[in-house]
């Protein structure tokens, strides 16, 4: 059971409050059209069984619309711990290049979306600066974010990108 | 009223659809509040991605984000739903659990902020309504709308959890839809309307089949209500409409209209000034 405490402890206190209804599933748009079911996920944690949820794709098809979460009679918090079970997965070594892909540009530039010359172009043409006044454009502000994902290890975990 | 907010941008709207900035920067100034920028704001973190990918970065980049705001003396109002979520979330966590909060300073530390958790996080559709107001919005409006019948999709992270957003009924909503009808415009009831646009979780672009699943059956009981038009409050639910019709669903053709947007549309503003062209579905106005 080392695993059902490890998320626990990580933040997923409300797991054993779970008494298996399945309204989660019931509420959820995205198992109406795939394999994911949310009583099931929080029922194989609550059992521990840690290389059936971490290794499960149906683990990355919630799009975290807290319908569950609004409707469970029993206030478990659903989505937080869907999260941080993903933390795990992601320790682990499951991440998608798409998913990697993101984490480079938060990297390069602090955005999720690269950025081109055609859309300043735009922005220009709207009146707006160039340049956003974020990170984009904006070097000390870049290099201090990214002092900051060196410093919890981001930079490690999306693969030294 | 607070008349003055740090407006936050995010990644989508200014990088993808700079009509929706610049038309909350002409809205908002036209209803006398000062709208100032968060300088050197980065991403939220999105909610999605980054707290799927590690909880503790998640939390530091959006402690910075708070407290640059703090710093300057602002509220911040965000345009987008996965923003809103985000920012509004550490801002709980960091309230409640005060060894994070630690943590998260000591990380701060190193580029030269603090966050004390004072930084509201507010979303500008809630702003408008609770704020703002009817009276003064209705005021505002020169070009009534009365021939346009829309699809409001709220998104998901507007109003849930509702249990720490306190916005409106998170299963029957109102907020949005009379935000809307302010401005002249119908809002349509239809099916399903608080299902979400299926792009949120990272599902996007680690499953981009699915999500573009989710959204169909949005369009299809959109359609089937008769929207000329979908209304939203979030530029990532406002792309993976907009791209989706574009991309994979076709035969649709409902031009996506973020809730900025319209409301520079009914203030007067140029229509050239509200950055349609960025859209992948054709928006004749």
């Amino acid at each position: 059971m080392a695993f059902a405490e490890a998320v626990k402890k990580a933040g997923g206190d409300t797991l054993d409050l779970c008494y298996q209804c399945g309204t989660c599933t019931a509420s959820c748009p995205s198992g109406r059209r795939t394999s994911f079911r949310t009583r099931q996920i929080i029922r194989k944690a609550q059992l521990g069984l840690k290389d059936e949820v971490l290794k499960s794709e149906e683990l990355w098809m919630c799009t975290t619309c807290y319908s569950c979460v609004e409707r469970c009679p029993r206030e478990v918090e659903i989505v937080d711990i869907i999260l941080l079970m993903r933390n795990m997965s992601v320790q682990a070594g499951n991440m998608a290049e798409a998913h990697k892909k993101i984490g480079a540009n938060l990297l390069k530039i602090g955005a999720t979306v690269p950025f081109g010359e055609d859309m300043k172009k735009l922005r220009s043409n709207m009146g707006l600066p160039a340049n956003p006044p974020t990170t984009v454009g904006n070097q000390k502000a870049q290099d201090d974010l990214v002092k900051i994902m060196k410093k919890t290890g981001f930079d490690k975990l999306m693969g030294g990108n | 009223m607070e008349a003055k907010y740090g407006f936050f941008l995010g990644c989508v709207a200014p990088l993808r659809y700079p009509g929706i900035e610049k038309a909350t920067r002409t809205v908002f100034k036209e209803l006398g509040v000062e709208l100032v920028d968060l300088e050197g704001a980065a991403c939220c973190p999105a909610p999605g991605v980054v707290r799927s990918f590690d909880e503790a970065t998640w939390l530091a980049l959006g402690a910075r984000n708070l407290a640059i705001a703090e710093k300057q003396g602002v509220q911040i109002m965000t345009i987008c739903n996965g923003c809103y979520g985000s920012l509004f979330d550490v801002a709980h966590m960091l309230h409640e659990h005060p060894e994070k909060l630690k943590a998260v300073n000591e990380i701060l530390k190193e580029v030269g902020l603090h966050y004390s958790g004072n930084t509201q996080v507010r979303h500008f559709a809630e702003v408008l309504y609770n704020e703002i107001g009817i009276e003064k919005i209705k005021s505002k409006v020169k070009n009534p709308l009365p021939a346009m019948n829309v699809a409001a999709h709220y998104g998901c992270h507007f109003l849930r959890p509702s249990k720490l957003k306190h916005l409106d009924d998170p299963e029957r909503p109102h907020i949005l839809d009379e935000l809307i009808e302010w401005t002249g415009a119908k809002s349509l009831n239809y099916k399903d309307k608080q299902m979400c646009c299926g792009s949120g979780g990272g599902v996007r672009s680690r499953n981009s089949a699915l999500a573009s699943e989710f959204t169909a059956e949005k369009l299809k009981n959109m359609k089937a209500a008769g929207a000329q038009y979908i209304i939203d409050v979030c530029p990532f639910c406002h792309l993976q409409f907009d791209r989706t019709q574009h991309d994979t669903v076709k035969g649709y053709d409902i031009p996506v209209i973020h809730l900025a947007q319209l409301y520079g549309l009914a203030f007067g503003m140029p229509k050239n000034e509200l950055g349609l062209e960025a859209h992948a579905v054709k928006v004749n106005l």
